[in-house]
């Protein structure tokens, strides 16, 4: 690579020397450029306390504002968080979280109720959370097929990825894979109850939760989509699911593989304890706050098993700002930071003064 | 021309080619070695020979049955074929550790239990480095390919047994047994016998540069006792059988013998091998019988592998590479354990996929997983950016204008392209006197004749003179340039290509060989560039003396030589002349061109005129030589001469005045001249009428008048002469040459040589034909070298010995004759004696010239027993050594000669650098105590106040006890010092306050300090010295001595030399630095960078070396910190992902981060970087000795570093961890910020650590950047279902677009980056870094500098009026040298 560059080293090319021949000789002197004598104009970055103070105290003089910024921000934030797993005997949900199977045809229900202290005023997001919940495990990770999901059932041979979940009973899964077969399914509703003492039903949107990329290209039903029951033809639905794939909704845009619920579900969690965004609570007008305080009951039909392996379950509302939801580290961190850098500048201060002018005074009178 | 293109690329690729060895070929198979034992491998007797007959005589059917096992002169010189270039390339490649545990990762990845990521993936890291090599591998072989099929289809004309005649031929064709002919400056195909030559004495000449690089002409002759010499040789029936040795590497021997049908065999040996590659030269037409074909040609048998050295860095980092391999285990195994534990813990979950699975044997599984995982830990390209780095700085040092020499043309020669950082770890430095700390231009200076000193003032004088004018002259002079840069480039053409390892080669374009070999006749002009060593301005007393009987007009003056000292003197110049292996040659020979247009060419006319005046037959048998410039010449001079040595005050024994009257047989070529007519213009000369001649006679007469110019003008009349001439004299060694231009200017000059006679002038005899019968030639055993001939004048046998003076002294002869005759010839001894202990403390080379006459019975007896040494196959070399022996003895002591050897420039300069970088410097030398030591004054590595300590030791017992001793005085001596002894050891004696002892130590008590039992004691005594000077030291000694503090302190050693009598020293030593001198090419062949001048030393070692260690250092550092910093990412994920071996990043980008998004700013930095200016570096030596301990590359700087990257992935993992935990991220999102995050620390942190930041810098930097962002948003909009587990699509996007990501970016990478900037803004604000400081120092030092140089100076001036001194100009006189001396003495 170096070596290439060789040839080309004579480029100043005054004959010094003429053959017998009359061939012409170039001298082999090395070209004389900054370049190759390694003479290039170059920066010295050589750190000292008088050059990194300054750049201590501005990065703390931007850092902790930002870091105000950020706390600010993320204090404003509303959120709400509640526990339904149904641990504890008192818990509403204790009974459905004990006797639980896959395959039971009656849904256990529970109903909790909570109230907000405070209104939310812009649009509010409902969650719902599982901890303890691995979703980051290597193989079950792997365990899906991405080229079904677009829509290529395969020849209904779904990856190998999918193992084990990749056939039951000699049919083809759809969606396949243990990411789709664990898929969430407690269906969770919002009742705002009235001071008055009526119950009244919170619209929840289930559309515009999943990415844009994801619901338009990377999943898609097979087909034109309008069919879905013809399509799934051949396949069997996950173990662990009640209905299949193509019953997941009756909005035939938010059916099949482009259910958002589903896609959100296949878009795996990074930590074993996190949240997904379950619905969204449109604000209807400007004048009233979404959600209003005062008392709520949460409906929750509890299908999703988290008790066998310690999980927990939890339904979130929250509100969102320019930086995401409610996380008060990064705030602190820059804050922290920035204190640091502007000690550190202190510090560095109190070092120049002692050593820096050593130096130059030594310089000065050499 | 074409042909000697290729032959020098075909040698050019045989060096480089390795056909049996791999990438890694085992350091101890290096040929050269055994080349270098040839003496060794002598007493190895081969069991098997080979017979040879004529493929197409009358021994047909022998021929069949003898020859077929031979192997045909077809050369495949390539590893590889085209079908097996894959399976054979990739055998080859999987050699290498590294790769096969990357092959070991691509497999472990198809086991489904294992598998981390997609099983291409992990291909992709070894798949590239493979293609890279496989690529260059190829590359190279095609090129070899050609290049053997350029040589196979070369033609030679062979012998055709069907048409009875020659017939053009391949060269893959020749076989065995085949008669080839060659004509004049043709290549010769294969080994072959030389059976006839166009010459008429049967000798050829050939060239043997394409194999040792050596220009002069080696003299071939025909087997002997071949009665067809004259005519044409005819092949067909050539009847004889050729018995052999059987193939062998070995250059300087071949021994056989031919079996004529009669029964005679008729010995064979190397002077009567054409060898392969050799090219015929001065010759018309030559046939030869092949013996040796293809691979078994000697050429072929020679050629060495690459040299591969292990550099100390690259030790170091393995053992540091083992730490990461200890590091990724125990990584491993703590996912392993977490694992389990994790699954253990896990009761049926819904995310369970294979929960049947023992938790033990998951964990078994997730470690091999985490191995693959984390595979990035252990470099893989660490490597091979080790070897581009390398590459880059071989470039940046072959680039360096500080180390061309504008003089021969000729940049630095990097041969071992792996080692360039241990130039910056160099402790020890040995180097070797002759060639390298000085010029090796051998001047004549002085001598002594008869016991007379000859002081040579005016040529001292002048010799001052040309120092001054040296680099003017140097400007001017193109002829001298000329010669020499072609010569030089030869050189380089020979030596450079013969590393073909790895990556490292460095192919030199065929294109520049081209033109290299175009002047290759050109090079041939001048052996000895040194106009100075031609130029001597004999000293008048000597010309009076050596005229006294020519010229009439001086009989009167004073001082009236006895004749016996005439003889003397006479004989004393003839043996200068004639007792050498000098090749003389004159431009009207096809191969010499005239180096400089204003030569004056002869005319026809004036020839005629000249064979008009002097009727002389031409002499018959030079006449190819020498153009016919032979005139008569009074044999009067002579005759009365040795009449009157015969009458004279005594008969000096057995001498040359018994016979001395007698005109001998060459009496009928007397022509009768007057006596006045004095030849004092150069001899031969042509041109010169009677007329001009008086002149000059007149002009001589007056100079001989101790007039003080007339020297001067002898000078230019000289000159002139010398060019009119153009007779040049190629040498085996300077010294040689030196002496036969001396001889010249007292008008003896060597006109020709055959190998029965040599033509001599002599003043005011002419020309002569000196018959010779024998040269015994130089070996380093004898010391010394004779010519047997008959005298031309007394007709007697006479034998000239020309040796070191400790040898000639023996020998010389003791009592023998009269009492008077006893005393006078110790008189003379004593006196010559002292000559040689002061031309030896002027740091001049002694040699001692010397007779012997011989009794014709004595002779004949003598004869006979050479003759049988001669021609015996076995053990000749031995039975050669004793013929000389026996005849070398009771030898008359005629005179001695003393030759300076500047010093090169800056040599003072560069050793006082040396020093002060702690390098300890030794001179290991051949030369004799005195001069060592009077060299080593002037080159400063004695210093007045410095204290010698001599060891010459009579016995192994004393040497025992003295060495003792000198420890015990060593040892008191430093403890006295108030200085800290450190410093002494330290060379940081710059101050020169510090006297620190010198130890010197002749041959054979370094002999004896070798031996076991005395090491010990020798390697404490010298590690206390400031510098050793090893006298009187054999090669093997050198390499002894470098072996010996090599092994026992493990220090870094560095070899300079430039003969072959260093090449075992130069190979010994860590780093060998070979100086493209005067002497031949092996000490460059075998080194592992070639200089051509000792300063260059300096900086390659100062700068360079600093440079290339810091670089390297800082790198190796930086990819480790870069490994550790972005795998412990992935490590820390484990902690959140239940140990399973799942990573936050796309597999691509994980593997691509390594492979391209961080890879090449390293290289950049390990390329560029410099930690101090050169200006520095050069100002302020000590700081060499930063890296000569290591200090940046040690162990504790690497768990610093291992300790930075762990803080700096812990911020890098866990500020995005704790911003994002609990939110809804998915894990390519989550990842990303992350690795967005370690590509700014890692690309920022070497910004940190770079010293020097150029445009080249931030362009890469911006690249790297460039290239991450570029490729994570491609891939993250393009990727729809590609890379099946963690599909990117649309991850990178969204989280660009979203502020958060950004926030994150910034404090992470500040975080992470804070301490490291902390730590050097303020290490460097309370240490000074070593730039501020070094600048600081810089100021102080020059001052100094500028002080000591003016005291210097100052001293200089005044020591050099001192006319002792003033005969040895560059070195510097020293004046406190008897001081010294004395104290040397009481030490003793």
């Amino acid at each position: 690579m170096m070596a290439s560059s060789y040839s080309a080293k004579d480029e100043d090319g005054h004959i010094t020397v003429t053959g017998p021949g009359g061939a012409a000789l170039r001298s082999k002197k090395p070209e004389n450029t900054a370049f190759k004598q390694q003479r290039l104009p170059a920066w010295q970055p050589i750190l000292t306390a008088g050059t990194v103070l300054p750049a201590f105290f501005i990065i703390g003089l931007i850092f902790i504002p930002i870091g105000i910024g950020l706390f600010v921000t993320s204090n404003n934030i509303r959120e709400f968080e509640i526990d339904y797993t149904g641990v504890d005997e008192s818990s509403p949900c204790f009974n459905c979280s004990q006797n639980f199977s896959w395959n039971s045809t009656q849904p256990c229900t529970c109903s909790i109720p909570f109230s907000l202290e405070q209104s939310y005023e812009n649009n509010v997001f409902m969650y719902y959370g599982l901890s303890n919940f691995y979703q980051n495990h290597r193989r079950y990770v792997k365990s899906r097929d991405d080229s079904q999901l677009n829509g290529h059932l395969g020849s209904l041979k779904p990856s190998k990825e999918c193992e084990p979940y990749a056939k039951h009973e000699n049919k083809p899964i759809a969606p396949c894979g243990a990411i789709a077969n664990s898929m969430f399914n407690d269906t969770l509703e919002l009742f705002y109850n009235d001071p008055n003492g009526t119950k009244i039903l919170i619209p929840l949107r289930a559309t515009g939760i999943a990415w844009w990329t994801d619901k338009h290209v990377k999943f898609g039903n097979p087909g034109d989509g309008l069919n879905l029951t013809a399509e799934f033809q051949g396949t069997t639905k996950p173990v662990n699911w009640r209905k299949p794939v193509y019953e997941l909704d009756s909005d035939p845009l938010n059916n099949g593989f482009i259910n958002e619920d589903f896609i959100v579900w296949m878009r795996t969690a990074a930590l074993p304890t996190f949240r997904k965004l379950y619905r969204i609570i449109s604000r209807k007008d400007n004048m009233v706050p979404t959600l209003l305080r005062g008392n709520y009951t949460l409906e929750v039909v509890y299908n999703y098993p988290v008790r066998s392996f310690e999980g927990r379950k939890r339904m979130i509302l929250s509100t969102i700002s320019w930086m995401g939801g409610k996380n008060p580290f990064l705030g602190i961190a820059y804050i922290t930071v920035g204190s640091v850098c502007f000690f550190l500048g202190v510090v560095l201060l109190l070092i120049h003064h002692k050593y820096g002018n050593r130096n130059n005074s030594a310089d000065i009178s050499n | 021309m074409e042909q000697l293109h290729w032959v020098r690329h075909r040698c050019r690729t045989l060096l480089a080619g390795n056909p049996e060895g791999g990438w890694h070929s085992a350091p101890d198979d290096l040929p050269n070695k055994s080349f270098l034992n040839a003496h060794c491998s002598l007493h190895r007797v081969r069991g098997k020979r080979r017979s040879v007959f004529a493929r197409h005589g009358p021994h047909r059917q022998e021929y069949d049955t003898f020859s077929k096992s031979y192997k045909g002169n077809a050369i495949r010189t390539t590893k590889y074929r085209l079908l097996t270039f894959i399976p054979m390339n990739l055998f080859q490649q999987f050699h290498r550790a590294a790769n096969l545990y990357f092959l070991f990762l691509a497999l472990l990845n198809w086991v489904p239990a294992v598998e981390a990521f997609q099983k291409e993936i992990t291909m992709i890291p070894l798949l590239v480095v493979l293609a890279v090599i496989a690529i260059k591998d190829a590359l190279e072989d095609y090129r070899r390919y050609l290049f053997d099929r350029k040589v196979n289809n070369n033609v030679a004309r062979v012998f055709c047994g069907k048409q009875k005649a020659y017939n053009d031929q391949c060269w893959k064709d020749v076989r065995v047994g085949d008669f080839v002919r060659l004509s004049c400056n043709e290549i010769i195909p294969a080994d072959m016998l030389l059976l006839y030559s166009s010459d008429p004495r049967g000798v050829c000449y050939i060239e043997t540069a394409n194999l040792d690089g050596e220009t002069n002409l080696k003299q071939r002759q025909v087997v002997s006792d071949l009665p067809l010499q004259g005519e044409e040789f005819t092949p067909e029936s050539f009847p004889s059988r050729i018995e052999c040795e059987n193939p062998n590497n070995d250059l300087s021997r071949f021994r056989g013998y031919m079996e004529h049908p009669s029964g005679v065999r008729v010995g064979l040996h190397n002077s009567n091998l054409l060898l392969r590659s050799c090219t015929i030269r001065n010759t018309e037409t030559v046939v030869g019988i092949v013996v040796y074909a293809g691979h078994e040609t000697k050429a072929m048998m020679n050629n060495s592998g690459p040299r591969y050295k292990r550099s100390q860095l690259e030790k170091r980092l393995n053992t540091d590479i083992l730490w990461c391999v200890v590091l990724l285990i125990i990584m491993c195994l703590t996912s392993a354990v977490g694992h389990g534990l994790w699954l253990k813990n896990l009761k049926d979950p819904v995310f369970g996929v294979n929960t049947d699975t023992s938790p033990a044997l998951a964990g078994f599984y997730v470690f091999w997983t985490m191995i693959i995982v984390l595979q990035v830990l252990i470099p893989i390209s660490l490597y091979v950016s080790i070897e581009i780095v390398k590459l880059g700085q071989i470039y940046f040092i072959h680039n360096d204008l500080d180390l061309y020499n504008e003089q021969l043309d000729s940049r630095i020669q990097c041969r071992a392209l792996n080692i360039t950082e241990d130039l910056g770890q160099i402790q020890y430095l040995f180097s070797d006197k002759t060639g390298t700390l000085t010029e090796n231009k051998m001047v004549f200076c002085r001598c002594s004749i008869y016991g007379v000193e000859y002081p040579h003032v005016e040529n001292a004088r002048r010799l001052e003179v040309y120092e001054a004018e040296k680099n003017k002259a140097a400007d001017h002079s193109v002829t001298l340039r000329s010669g020499c840069s072609a010569k030089s480039r030869s050189c380089r053409s020979l030596s450079c290509n013969r590393s073909s390892v790895s990556l490292h080669t460095l192919t030199a374009d065929s294109e520049e060989e081209d033109e290299q070999l175009s002047n290759q006749i050109q090079a041939r002009t001048s052996a000895f560039c040194s106009r100075m060593a031609k130029e001597v301005v004999p000293d008048p007393e000597l010309v009076r003396k050596l005229n006294w009987f020519s010229s009439p007009l001086n009989e009167a003056s004073s001082g009236t030589p006895s004749s016996l000292e005439l003889a003397y003197i006479t004989d004393f110049f003839l043996a200068l002349t004639i007792c050498n292996s000098v090749v003389v040659s004159s431009p009207s020979q096809p191969r010499h061109v005239v180096p400089e247009a204003r030569t004056p060419l002869k005319s026809l006319e004036e020839i005629k005129l000249m064979f008009q005046r002097f009727s002389f037959p031409p002499f018959s048998a030079l006449s190819t030589f020498s153009p016919p410039q032979i005139r008569g010449s009074p044999r009067n001079f002579t005759s009365r001469l040795f009449t009157r040595g015969k009458t004279g005050s005594f008969s000096p024994t057995a001498n040359n005045a018994t016979d001395g009257s007698e005109p001998g047989r060459d009496n009928d070529m007397d022509t009768p001249k007057l006596r006045c007519i004095l030849d004092f213009s150069a001899p031969g000369e042509g041109g010169n009428a009677a007329q001009v001649e008086d002149d000059i006679k007149k002009d001589d007469i007056k100079d001989a008048k101790t007039s003080p110019d007339g020297p001067r003008q002898e000078v230019e009349v000289d000159s002139d002469s010398d060019v009119d001439d153009e007779l040049l004299y190629e040498a085996e060694s300077p010294d040689e040459a030196a002496l036969v231009h001396a001889a010249r200017a007292y008008r003896c000059t060597l006109r020709g040589r055959s190998p029965e006679s040599l033509l001599v002038d002599l003043p005011g005899i002419g020309s002569l034909a000196v018959q010779l019968l024998h040269i015994l030639p130089f070996d380093s055993n004898r010391k010394r070298m004779s010519v047997v001939v008959r005298h031309p004048l007394t007709g007697q046998v006479v034998v000239y010995t020309k040796g070191a003076d400790s040898v000639i002294m023996d020998l010389a002869e003791t009592s023998k004759g009269a009492e008077q005759a006893q005393e006078f010839h110790s008189h003379i001894k004593d006196q010559s004696q002292k000559h040689l202990d002061s031309y030896a403390r002027e740091g001049l080379r002694t040699l001692c010239i010397a007779k012997k006459a011989l009794e014709e019975e004595e002779y004949e007896a003598w004869l006979k027993r050479h003759l049988l040494a001669e021609s015996s196959i076995e053990n000749r070399e031995e039975l050669l050594l004793d013929s000389a022996q026996r005849l070398e003895t009771n030898l008359t002591l005629l005179g001695t000669t003393g030759i300076v050897d500047r010093l090169q420039e800056d040599v003072p300069e560069t050793i006082e650098a040396l020093q002060r970088a702690g390098i300890k410097v030794w001179v290991l030398t051949g030369d004799k105590q005195e001069t060592a030591i009077n060299i080593a004054y002037a080159c400063k590595l004695l210093r007045p106040n410095d204290r010698l300590l001599t060891a010459n030791c009579g016995s192994k017992d004393a040497c025992a006890a003295f060495l003792k001793e000198l420890k015990l005085e060593v040892q008191c001596g430093q403890d006295g010092l108030t200085e800290a002894p450190a410093a002494g050891a330290h060379g940081e004696s710059s101050s020169g306050s510090v006297s620190s002892f010198i130890l010197v130590i002749d041959g054979q008590t370094l002999d004896w300090a070798l031996q076991e039992e005395l090491k010990r004691d020798f390697l404490e005594l010298s590690s206390r010295c400031k510098a050793v000077l090893c006298c009187r030291s054999t090669p093997l000694q050198k390499s002894e001595v470098v072996r010996l503090i090599r092994d026992q302190l493990g220090v870094m050693t560095l070899a300079v030399g430039d003969g072959a009598n260093d090449v075992s020293m130069i190979q010994m030593a860590d780093v060998g630095i070979g100086i493209s001198g005067q002497e031949g090419m092996q000490a460059v062949m075998s080194s592992d960078f070639a200089i051509s001048r000792f300063k260059h030393l300096s900086k390659l070692l100062l700068v360079h070396g600093h440079w290339c260690y810091s670089r390297l250092a800082n790198m190796i550092l930086y990819f480790f910190y870069k490994n550790v910093m972005y795998v412990n990412l992935l490590f820390w994920y484990q902690f959140v992902c239940g140990f399973s071996g799942s990573v936050m990043t796309n597999s691509w980008v994980l593997i691509l981060f390594n492979l391209i998004f961080t890879s090449v700013p390293p290289l950049i930095y390990g390329i560029l970087d410099q930690d101090m200016p050169a200006e520095t570096l050069k100002g302020v030596p000590e700081l060499y000795q930063a890296a000569q301990t290591s200090k940046i590359y040690v162990p504790h700087m690497f768990w610093i570093t291992v300790l930075d990257a762990f803080y700096q992935s812990l911020v890098c993992f866990f500020i995005p961890y704790f911003a994002l935990t609990g939110s809804d991220v998915g894990i390519l999102s989550f990842g990303s910020p992350i690795n967005a995050s370690a590509l700014f620390i890692i690309l920022l942190h070497q910004v940190l650590e770079s010293h020097t930041l150029t445009w080249i810098h931030g362009l890469v930097l911006l690249l790297s950047g460039g290239s991450y962002f570029g490729f994570v948003l491609l891939f993250s909009v393009s990727c729809v279902t590609c890379s099946p587990p963690t599909n990117p699509l649309g991850v990178e996007t969204l989280q660009m677009s979203q502020p958060l990501f950004y926030i994150i970016c910034a404090v992470t990478t500040f975080t992470a980056l804070l301490p490291r900037m902390l730590f050097r803004a303020v290490y460097s604000t309370v240490h000074r870094t070593a730039a501020l400081k070094s600048s600081h120092v810089e100021k102080v030092e020059s001052e100094n500098y500028r002080k000591r140089m003016q005291r210097w100076n100052l001293s200089h001036h005044r020591v050099n009026r001192l006319p002792v001194c003033a005969n040895n100009p560059g070195l510097e006189p020293s004046t406190l040298h008897t001081q010294t001396h004395t104290d040397r003495q009481r030490a003793v």
